[in-house]
Parts: structure tokens; sequence; C-alpha cells
């Protein structure tokens, strides 16, 4: 199979500019990208979610064309999806037929749907019970269950979109061990991963995205780990992460020892003021269930939080915020902005004290409010009536900052507050985080996005399946030294 | 197998407790254990079965029909007025014609979730006070009384088949049927797909609009045989004909396991959830219990049914730490992977 020239734009946003593949029979190929790099856009347009704007799939040499999952399915093109497409309350037999049951003089024929079912599990070499329900199944279960729908239409090439990026180091042993399985029986297989050293043990080529163009393929014998990380991320990050001289003061936050099984364990780490800690992990590393518990949005088991070397318990997100502390959640959509409403509205909502005299809201401090900071963050908008669902993601993230920022922070708890934003977007978020970092607020910000996370962070702490483990200096933090501090190694 | 003994608990569950307060009631009333009181029982609940079947198809696809008991008066009103200007019109022509309109209002409940994209439970909101305000229009606010209507018209649900009204022979079957469908069907599975993930809905090739448009037409067709059931059950027909009974129709679902949130529930449990309401009224007043305290009652174990049935879906912390660093650790309130 044989991809090229592949564009795809959503509005504004160029998603995948000139997207390029090639996949073998008997082969597995490795994609490897950053967040962004357009390795999703990819993949939906492969199985028919997206159509394609420009450019051309070939299967055997033929061009053909993808306009549905079922076109796709037909061509014996299949997706592991990275969140499980799978039906909870059915049973793992059902779940295998989901869009062909077999059936017998037009009904059902459920024993044969059990016995086939069977069959497809016991050459996955898997003791799956074929009645159990999903529900009762882990993640790495479920995958395998999506591995033998794919089997189940005969697919050629089965696409694996980041199989692992939740699974245990033994879990995924075993899921990799099903991948040589299939390899060897002659599918071709695209392996999306972020872990390095799955990608080492399991891939035969490469093909490298960036910025929603292929910038690189080969043969993995011919390459190398710092020579993949390179083409991965190499692009002028300066631009894009401006980083402001900080100069950080005494320590204002010190959590020692925290833990909340089974999300994380004895995680130690300090703030200080004026600086940018950055947090770095794969997704499910457990980092954005230690910022809620610093926001008071949960109970740690174990461990204490200093606020200014005072011990403190937040009971809810209500005292942190008194106490200054701010989080920013990653998805804005629903936890961080009321689409619904204006861009004022939103800016005053957490600010509500501050803007009223006597209990009434007064509007004039709202509008001024809300004008000033939607400026310093350069909010594109008609005006600060405006609703926030008709921005977009970059400005809809600028609105949310604005709003937190209003109530003076001492500590900044951002999660992932660039993703899925433009270019441009991004540069105006961290150039004002950078401008009041270096009035004296602090910043945690939790980043799956290494250039990011190299561009602006003073220190970087690492983590991975729940543990710390590791702190940089900005001096010393590289990205080979960080990824294998963040990779199961 | 163990799996489907394992599935069933709550049908089991459910129809220990309804035998429980069968047999306490049955104590200190043998006559509640007659076989006629059975009977009549199983005939007060006919109506409640069919309905909350219907009901059933509608709240697995994850939505709500609101509108299934104005639906019913609607129906049933048109084939009375029909029945006591016209007495020698068949039968054959006005159960189904009742049904018939009750699959169209369905319909419109239908189209309008799926081509508009409004939420069933606004939907339907509007579509309830219509119905029943067209209720109004149809018979200008008079009744049809059993002395207007036909000896056949009142007497086919009477009509016994082997000691038992064709009533009830009637919600046997369309359980046999609803069985059938949600078992045996891809329309029928669709259902549960639809209501389970509709997210992912579209990887298995279901269309969760259109599933649910398909629920909302077969639960409209059940409402209207339902209205000609009805009236010629009580012999009379007037607008606030079985008026508030789509909250005792939503009841019996949710005590008999259909999740409000699509996807879980099956016929037998739905069958049993009905039985149960119907045992429990029939038995409040013989055990003296005031008609208040009555309507109290059925409200609480309602809220109950919904608390277990919010327990069971309640999902936990996510494990993130490998078993191996929580064993090591000792860490209290470890759990086991799942």
């Amino acid at each position: 199979m044989r991809a090229s020239g592949l564009a795809k734009a959503f509005g504004g946003t160029r998603a995948l500019i000139d997207g390029e593949l090639s996949l073998y029979a008997g082969t597995v190929t490795a994609l490897i990208g950053e967040n962004g790099a357009g390795k999703s856009t990819l993949v939906k347009i492969l199985t028919g979610i997206y159509r394609p704007d420009a450019g051309q799939i070939n299967l055997d040499g033929q061009p053909v064309q993808i306009h549905s999952l079922l076109d796709a399915q037909q061509l014996g093109i299949s997706v592991i999806h990275q969140e499980s497409v799978v039906f909870e309350d059915l049973s793992v037999a059902e779940n295998i037929f989901i869009t062909a049951r077999p059936k017998r003089y037009g009904l059902i024929d459920w024993p044969s749907l059990r016995r086939r079912a069977a069959q497809l599990l016991a050459q996955l070499e898997t003791p799956l019970d074929p009645d159990a329900l999903l529900r009762s199944l882990s993640l790495s279960q479920r995958h395998i269950v999506q591995i033998a729908r794919a089997l189940s239409h005969d697919s050629r090439v089965i696409i694996m979109d980041e199989p692992t990026a939740a699974l245990s180091h033994h879990e995924t042993e075993d899921l990799l061990a099903i991948v040589r399985r299939l390899r060897d029986a002659g599918h071709a297989i695209l392996f999306i991963s972020h872990k390095f050293d799955e990608i080492m043990a399991i891939a035969d080529r490469y093909a490298v995205f960036r910025d929603g163009a292929a910038v690189g393929c080969g043969a993995m014998a011919d390459t190398n780990l710092d020579s993949l990380v390179s083409l991965m991320v190499g692009r002028a990050m300066a631009q894009i992460y401006p980083k402001l001289p900080a100069s950080p003061g005494a320590e204002i936050l010190q959590v020692q020892g925290l833990s909340r099984a089974p999300e994380f364990q004895d995680v130690n780490l300090t703030l200080k003021r004026g600086e940018i800690l950055g947090v770095y992990g794969l997704v499910g590393a457990g980092r954005s269930e230690l910022m809620q518990v610093l926001f008071g949005l949960h109970r740690a088991d174990h461990g204490q939080i200093l606020l200014d070397g005072k011990p403190v318990h937040f009971a809810n997100p209500e005292e942190a915020i008194r106490a200054g502390i701010v989080y920013v959640p990653e998805d804005r959509q629903h936890q961080g902005a009321v689409l619904s409403q204006s861009i004022r509205d939103n800016i005053a909502l957490p600010n509500l004290r501050q803007l009223s005299s006597c209990g009434i809201t007064r509007n004039s401090r709202v509008t001024a409010a809300a004008g000033e900071w939607s400026a310093r963050l350069q909010v594109k908008c008609r005006d600060t009536g405006q609703r926030v669902d008709e921005l977009s993601g970059g400005n809809q993230q600028k609105v949310v900052l604005a709003k937190w920022l209003l109530s003076k922070p001492r500590i900044l708890i951002l999660d992932e507050p660039t993703k899925g934003i433009d270019i441009g977007s991004k540069a105006a978020v961290h150039q004002l985080t950078g401008e009041l970092v270096q009035q004296g607020l602090s910043v945690i910000m939790v980043s799956s996005e290494l250039p990011e996370i190299l561009g602006v962070a003073d220190r970087v702490l690492v983590m991975r399946r729940g543990l710390a483990r590791g702190l940089f200096e900005r001096s010393t933090a590289s990205a080979p030294a960080i990824l294998r501090a963040a990779l199961d190694s | 197998m163990p799996t489907a003994l394992r599935r069933a608990r709550r049908e089991f569950g459910l129809a220990t407790l309804t035998l429980a307060l069968f047999a306490v009631v049955a104590l200190r009333f043998p006559d509640f254990a007659s076989g006629r009181s059975l009977l009549s029982l199983v005939d007060d609940t006919a109506l409640l079965v069919l309905l909350a079947l219907g009901e059933t198809l509608v709240i697995l696809t994850r939505a709500i029909d609101l509108s299934m008991a104005a639906n019913v008066a609607f129906s049933g009103m048109i084939v009375a007025l029909l029945n006591r200007a016209h007495p020698d019109l068949s039968l054959w022509v006005l159960v189904p014609l009742s049904a018939s309109i009750g699959a169209l209002l369905g319909t419109f409940n239908g189209l309008l979730v799926w081509l508009l994209e409004v939420p069933s439970i606004v939907v339907t909101l509007g579509t309830m006070a219509i119905y029943r305000g067209a209720v109004y229009l149809a018979s200008g606010g008079t009744w049809v009384t059993s002395g207007q209507m036909s000896a056949s018209f009142q007497g086919l649900v009477r009509h016994l088949l082997l000691g038992v009204t064709t009533l009830s022979w009637l919600a046997l079957l369309g359980a046999l049927l609803a069985w059938w469908l949600l078992r045996f069907t891809n329309a029928g599975r669709g259902f549960y797909v639809a209501g389970n993930n509709p997210a992912a809905a579209v990887y298995a090739g279901v269309d969760v609009g259109r599933a649910q448009a398909r629920a909302f037409a077969l639960a409209g067709a059940i409402a209207g045989l339902c209205g000609y059931l009805w009236v010629a059950r009580f012999a009379v027909a007037y607008t606030d004909v079985a008026n508030g009974f789509e909250l005792q129709v939503i009841a019996a679902c949710v005590i008999g396991g259909i999740s409000i949130g699509g996807g879980v529930g099956t016929v037998a449990g739905v069958v049993l959830g009905c039985l149960f309401l119907g045992v429990l009224k029939n038995a409040l007043p013989l055990l003296g219990v005031s008609p208040f305290w009555q309507t109290a009652l059925s409200g609480l174990v309602i809220t109950v049914a919904v608390i277990i049935n919010a327990r069971d879906a309640t999902p936990g912390r996510r494990r993130i730490l490998e078993p191996r660093t929580l064993a090591q650790a000792g860490t209290p309130g470890a759990r086991p992977s799942p």
C-alpha cells in the first residue's frame, strides 16, 4: 500500500500538507511524530473518516477511493484505536463481529458467532472468554478484541494507533508478541507509538512525520534513536517557544512523598518563585492526576504539600484558589471554558468577588478587566461579548488563561496548555506566561510535547507510570535524556 | 453456564423480591394468591408491560420517550370516536389503524431526534403536550363512554383464551417479539450498540440517529396499539386517559434494570420490573397503606432502583502504577487490576 501527497485542512489549520507513506506485507512500519504532526489525520484518511483534499492512495498498485469505514473494511484496512472503540456491555464475541454478525435464515446465529470468535481468539493465543462482557476486561484485553475484530474481516493492513500508550510493561510484551504473529502471517502493520524502545524492538521500517509532512522514512536497520528523535523534533524552536530570562527565587511549594494509589506514588517536587517547572511524561503517566491533587480536586493517600514551608490540605479547589493556586485543565472545551457564554462572562466567572461591590457585579469593571486581558493575550475577537465557542481553539485557550490570571494567582498549573492550538497562539501563550514569571509567578507546566518542555521550562520533572523518574536542570536537559527517563527501559 | 448466570443476577434478584413481596401479602390474605386474583393482576399489568417494552427500545438507544402516554390517549380517542360514529367498522380496520396512528406519532418524534438532533427529552416533552392537546381537539373535550362503544369493540380485550384474557396474551406475545427482535436481528442489536457507545457506533456501521428513530417508531406503534387496548379495557375515552402513566412506564424500565444511560438491559428484566410494580400496586391497598403513602412508597422504590443502577456504573480510579510497584510498597487502598 502506498499513499502520497495527502493533504487535509480544517478551516484555517492545515493538519496534513504532504502525507506520504508506504506499507509492505509482512512488515511492521513505525509511524513516528509529535502530537499534531498529522499522524491521526493520516490514519483517519486511510480509514475513510476524513476525505483528503489532495493526494492518492494505492493498494497493490491500484488507486483506491476510501469514502467510509465500510470502504476501508472491504479493502482490508483496519484500525486498532488508541481509545478503545468497543461496547462495554456486549460480549467479547459480539464485539469481534460487531459489523458482521454471522446469520442463519436472516437471523443472528449466536452459536456460530461464539464458535468463530473462540477460533479467532485461539489464533491470537489469548485465553479470553468469548462470553465475557467487555466491561470486565483490561485495556490490553480490549485491544486484543479489536485485533480479533480486524482479523474477522480478513484485514491485510492493520493500523495500530498508540496501542501501548496506557499498557503495563507485561501487557505490552504480550501485545508485541501478537503483532509479531500478525506480521509473520503476512499482514502489513502500521505501528504508531511514542515509545522508542518498542519501536526499536518491533519495527522493520519507520516513517517520521513533522508539521503535517513526511520528513523521512527507511529501514530501521539503517537508523538509530538519536537520528529519529532529531527528525521528529527538528525545527526552529526558539520562535515557537520564546524563553524569557528568569531568575527563580525562594522555594514556594514543596511536595513530599505524595501518593494516591493506584495513580501515582512517592512524588517529590519543589517549585520556586518565578520559575517554570516542566512536567514531562507520556499520556497516562499520572501527571494530570498529580496536578489535580495539588489543586484539591482529589485527596492524596500519603505525603504532604508545603506552601511557603507550611503544610496545607486542600479539601476542594476553592481552598486551593484562595491559597493562590489555579489549575488550567487539559480539556478546555469541557473543563476550562463555558463555551456557550461570552468571553466577558467567562473571564468574570472565577473573579466575581473582585469584580463586585456589595455583592453586586459591576458590569463596567467586568468589561474593563475582560478588555484588558483579551488585549494582553491578543485574543482575536469582535469584542468581549462574543461567544467563546465562536473562537478558534487557540483563542479559547487564551480566554481560559485570562480568567485565571485575573485572579492574580501565585502558582499557575497548566495542563497541556498548547495542545491542539496553532503555532501563533502557542507563542502568544508562552510569551505572556514568560512575562508573568518574570514578575514572580510560579508555573507548573504539564506537557507531552518535548520541544515545548525543552523550550520554556527552567527545570523538568519526568514522570513514568505514576513515578517521578528524574529532575533535569535547564542546562542539562536534552531530548534523549528526557525521553530515556520517560520511556520504558 | 456461569457467565450467563452471573449476568442474570439482577433478574433473579428482582424475581425473588417480587415473589417475597407476593408471599408476604399472600400469607396475610390468602385470596391474593387465588387463581382469579393472579389472572386479574396479570391483566392489570399487561398494558404497563406493553408500553414498557416500547419504552425499553427507546431507552436502550440512550433516548427517552415522554410522549407514550399521550400517544395512547390520542390513538385511543381516534378509534373510540370512529367506533362511536361507525359502530359497524371492523376491528380488523380499527386495531391496525390505532397502531398506525401511534407509529406515525412515534416516527414524528424519531425524525425530530434524528434529523434535527434535538435531545429526545426536549422533543418528547413538547410532543407530549401536542399529542395530549390533539386529544382535546379531536374530541372537543367530550367523553366516549361504554354505552357509545360497540360490544365487539369492548369485547376483544376481555375475550378469554384458555382462561386468560386476550390482553394478557398480547403482553406475552409482545415480550416474546421484543426478545426476538433484540436478540436475533441487526436492528435490535443496533439499539444496544447505539446506546452503549454512540461515539463508537459508527465503527460498527450503526447510525445512532437512525437507530433512535427506528426505536421511536416502534415505541409509537406499541403506544398506538395500547391506545385501542386502553379505551376498550376501561370502556371509556377522554382527554386525560393514561395521564402521567409515562412515568410509571419509565419506572418499570428502570426497576427492570434498563440503564437510563442506554445500551444495558433485558426484556426479562423489564417484564419483572412491571410485575414488581403490579404486585406492589395491588398489595399496598390490601395492606391498608393509605393512597398518599402508596405514591410515596412507589417513588421510594424507583429511587432505590436508580441508585442501585448508578452504583453499578460508578467508575473507579484509573490504574497507572504497575501492580509490581504497588505490591512492593504495600500501599493501602491498592486494588488488583480489573
